[in-house]
């Protein structure tokens, strides 16, 4: 079943392999006209050879670069194929970019052909046009709406295999001896990070670490051609492209485009993927809409929902991990999996999935469970662009929702004295593309990758990751303090929306609430407690012990960690009113701005860690139509339980 | 922005056409015509006579005086059904969809003009219903594609957004493969999105297959934009009639539209 990767060292020799060996084995399916059309693999090394034997006619170089501009789309991913046959480096763009954002990634890696989806790039490409003078030909997949484009540089994909085809005819060994002249030492594909902060930079990735990779993950999983993966996300993000690209060619399985943005959900269900991947707010959206629907179900539905979910939440997760389960449970959950759990898979598209990863932010442990206890073999993983996505895996059996997994097979890990990941695998990538200087910061002489991430081992050596190193602080006494971690411990309650926790160089960590309005007034009302909006809500005792509780729980769960025992949570606030990006108080995508937000109330941090019961703040806010005006309250400050660190006594 | 997309021969002419409800005079002496693979819009403010000059033309009203051709032939009296065949689709202002159903069954409807087989052979769907069948399901799942409706192929056209059900009723009248498309004011009641969505559909169309469009509109910017011909109405009269460029710079149209002082 597995491949030799020494021999197929580059994707183009992977495509022969797999023409030769299942030639007439599904390769890419896509959806039009509302019927699933296949490629096989043979069709799909034809096109390829169509392709690559076209763009060498149009001048395509050995190590220049062609951009892949669009959504999941079989003709999309042959033409990086057709690339990387000839030795030229695919360069896939996000298709939601904006036309401005695309002109960097095009002069920085002198860009000078392009694929093209539909009319929308195709437009996209042209207004950069004048700013992007190396691109000098751009191929479209869809032809709808281009008609009338008269601009030189455009040709259609079917013009472009017609030039092929007449060059293959006249040099008849070119194309094999091109691919045979690959090396897996040479670029396959470069990746533009989206870089919070000045320019993307460009991630160079080689034949071989991208194949390893995918192969060391496949064989873990124990991945082969009959697997079906849907491929859902965008392409030019590493995680995609690993999924739809790399190990359908290392294993031969075969991946499904869906037919629109909005019919994943419909196109899930029909295909019944086998190998899912999806990042937690995907997972959350998914679980909405079951919780939605569950609530206009008829009383009888509704009552076997919530007794077998119990049941689920009790014993699910353990059965799926192979632990020793009472008889009378596992009967219980056998009769839920037939009117429950069984036709829920099936309403997520998910009967099929063997194994499902979710990976790219913190996870809630809800949300994680709710899909272990269902049957569904979800597991979380680690791994960026710059290390071609596998570093660590859950194995199956071993899933704890706040670890990443042990390092999959080939990966060093170790961590600095500031608890900085550091990582070597054959999956690294080879540099940022024309940025030594970046390139040198990330890694070092002896070829260890800095991640920037902090975190430490658990007992049982599986990866967990708490936060920025450039986050991470310290108590006085030296326990370590990881803000992010324990605000996000927070977050999971549907009541708290924005926690800011405070602690370094501090004797104790102390955190302002934000409750969420929804959630805690939908709860106000059923407890029949009238309000009149956040301000007054944020000053009831009834609140303030609710907020207390979710503490007290996020507290527990720390002390079980010895590492983190010391920064339980031991006072806190809520603030008067709700954090607002227009205040500078949190970033546009919503992100925490501590330190600012550390400065701006100082008052509430010197209250909190003083030890008073509340505190008087006058702040002025900024409204939406400019004006400004001030907001003063008094606010309370409680106490919240700590445990002892069960942990660390155990190990003492 | 019509490119390449030749703007033929007269393919529909209105001439001195004249409507009356008893004492109502909704149009009187009316007179313009259509060119083949143009989009032709009537504009005119509210009771102007703009959805009775589009019964007129569809066959819903029949007009005291005055002719209507089609491709030169000349026709009186027909009823809707006629009309149809002969070519001519519509929209309708106020939606008249069936909203138990869903949108793919919608837009077979549209289909229906074109179905050889008999009631009896689709209802048993033997022979050669299901490959007639077949047939037309390709065509009705090429307009859902055109219109980017896939994802709500088999939902009920009732739970729809109403945006979205303006789109159903295009891409019915659509099935129906028209030469000449009647669209009653396709964007009236939508957001500016769904308006610039519905532009672009429509200019799809009449790039894409050649259809001359006719349409009624109240939203002046719309029309100025994708209309390669205007006429205004006013009171049941023509006022003016010309590019948009001409129409803008007409003293009795900016009269009646932004009124003017006796």
């Amino acid at each position: 079943m597995a491949v030799d990767i020494r021999t197929f060292d580059t994707f183009p020799k992977l495509l022969a392999h797999h023409a030769q060996v299942r030639g007439a084995l599904p390769a890419i399916r896509e959806k039009d006209l509302g019927v699933w059309q296949t490629w096989t693999w043979g069709r799909l090394n034809d096109e390829v050879r169509a392709l690559a034997c076209g763009l060498a006619a149009h001048g395509l170089k050995r190590g220049a670069h062609l951009a892949i501009v669009g959504d999941n789309r079989p003709r999309l991913y042959a033409a990086m194929c057709a690339a990387q046959c000839l030795g030229a480096v695919p360069v896939p763009l996000y298709q939601d970019a904006v036309a401005t954002e695309m002109a960097f990634p095009i002069q920085n890696a002198d860009i000078g052909f392009a694929m093209a989806e539909d009319q929308e790039q195709v437009d996209k490409l042209l207004e950069v046009l004048p700013t992007c003078p190396s691109l000098k030909r751009i191929y479209f997949d869809d032809p709808r709406g281009l008609r009338h484009y008269a601009q030189p540089e455009l040709s259609s994909y079917e013009q472009l295999q017609e030039v092929g085809r007449e060059f293959d005819a006249k040099n008849p060994g070119f194309f094999d001896a091109e691919v045979a002249r690959g090396l897996g030492a040479d670029t396959a594909a470069m990746f533009f990070t989206s870089g919070t902060t000045g320019n993307p930079k460009g991630v160079v990735l080689t034949h071989t670490a991208l194949v390893d990779r995918a192969h060391a993950a496949a064989l873990m999983e124990g991945l082969g051609d009959s697997d079906v993966v849907l491929a859902y996300l965008p392409p030019a993000w590493i995680g995609q492209n690993i999924f739809s690209y790399a190990q359908p060619f290392v294993t031969g399985y075969c991946i499904c485009c869906p037919e629109s943005a909005e019919t994943v959900m419909a196109d899930m269900r029909e295909i019944g993927p086998t190998y899912y991947f999806a990042p937690p707010r995907v997972l959350e959206a998914l679980l909405t809409t079951v919780s939605i629907r569950m609530e206009d179900a008829g009383s009888l539905k509704r009552k076997m929902y919530g007794y077998f979910m119990d049941v689920a939440r009790r014993v699910g997760a353990k059965i799926l991990d192979g632990e020793q389960v009472a008889a009378g449970d596992r009967l219980l959950y056998r009769l839920g999996d037939v009117f429950v759990y069984g036709p829920l898979r099936n309403v997520l598209g998910m009967s099929r999935v063997r194994v499902a990863y979710t990976a790219g932010e913190a996870i809630g442990p809800d949300l994680f469970v709710f899909y272990r206890s269902i049957g569904i073999n979800l597991k979380q993983l680690y791994g960026s662009t710059e290390t071609s996505v596998f570093v660590c895996i859950q194995p199956n059996g071993q899933v704890k929702p706040d670890t990443v997994g042990p390092a999959v097979p080939g990966v060093e890990l170790k961590f600095t004295p500031q608890r900085e990941l550091l990582i070597r695998s054959p999956g690294l990538f080879k540099e940022y593309y024309k940025n030594p200087q970046a390139t040198a910061d990330a890694k070092d002489a002896e070829g260890w990758f800095h991640t920037g991430d902090a975190g430490y081992f658990d007992p049982d050596g599986h990866l967990k990751i708490i936060d920025r190193v450039k986050d991470v602080g310290a108590l006085t006494d030296g326990t370590l303090f990881a803000p992010k971690y324990i605000e996000n411990k927070l977050k999971f309650f549907p009541y708290i929306r924005e926690a800011v926790a405070f602690g370094h160089a501090k004797d104790k960590v102390c955190v302002f609430i934000n409750f969420d309005m929804e959630a805690v007034g939908n709860w106000a009302e059923r407890h029949n407690l009238p309000y009149t909006g956040y301000v007054d809500l944020a000053s009831r005792d009834e609140v303030c012990d609710l907020v207390a509780s979710c503490i007290e729980k996020v507290n527990l769960d720390l002390s079980q960690d010895p590492e983190l025992a010391n920064s339980q949570i031991h006072r806190f606030l809520i603030l008067h009113k709700e954090l607002d990006a227009d205040d500078g108080e949190l970033t546009r995508t919503r992100k925490v701005r501590r330190g600012y937000i550390g400065e701006r109330y100082l008052p509430l941090v010197e209250a909190l860690y003083a030890g008073r019961d509340s505190v008087h703040i006058e702040v002025q806010v900024r409204y939406e139509d400019g004006r400004t005006g001030n907001v003063s309250a008094d606010l309370k400050i409680r106490d919240v339980k700590t445990f002892p660190a069960a942990a660390a006594k155990r190990a003492a | 922005m019509s490119g390449g997309r030749k703007i033929g021969e007269v393919i529909l002419a209105v001439e001195n056409v004249s409507l009356a409800f008893g004492g109502v005079k909704a149009l009187s002496g009316v007179s313009f015509d259509v060119r083949e693979h143009e989009v032709r819009a009537i504009i005119g403010p509210n009771g102007a006579g703009k959805s009775s000059m589009l019964n007129v033309i569809n066959g819903v009203y029949h007009p005291q005086q005055g002719t209507i051709r089609l491709r030169g032939r000349e026709f009186h009296d027909m009823d809707p059904h006629e009309v149809a065949l002969a070519g001519i689709a519509r929209t309708f202002q106020n939606l008249a969809l069936f909203k138990g159903m869903s949108v793919l069954d919608n837009i077979m409807t549209g289909r229906n003009l074109r179905m050889r087989t008999n009631l009896l052979l689709q209802a048993l769907r033997i022979g050669p219903a299901a490959r007639e069948e077949m047939v037309h399901r390709e065509a009705v799942e090429r307009i859902i594609d055109f219109l980017e409706i896939q994802a709500w192929r088999k939902t009920p056209v009732g739970r729809l957004p109403y945006g979205l059900q303006k789109r159903v009723d295009l891409g019915r009248a659509l099935a129906m493969e028209p030469s000449v498309l009647l669209l009653d004011e396709p964007m009236a009641g939508m957001n500016v999105e769904e308006k610039q969505d519905m532009c672009r559909f429509i200019l799809d169309v009449n790039d894409h297959f050649g259809t001359t469009i006719v349409l009624i509109e109240h939203d002046m910017s719309v029309v100025m934009d994708i209309s390669d011909r205007v006429v205004v109405l006013d009171y049941g009269k023509k006022i003016g009639d010309g590019t948009p460029a001409e129409v803008r710079g007409n003293q009795a149209v900016i009269d009646a539209y932004l009124g003017v002082s006796h």
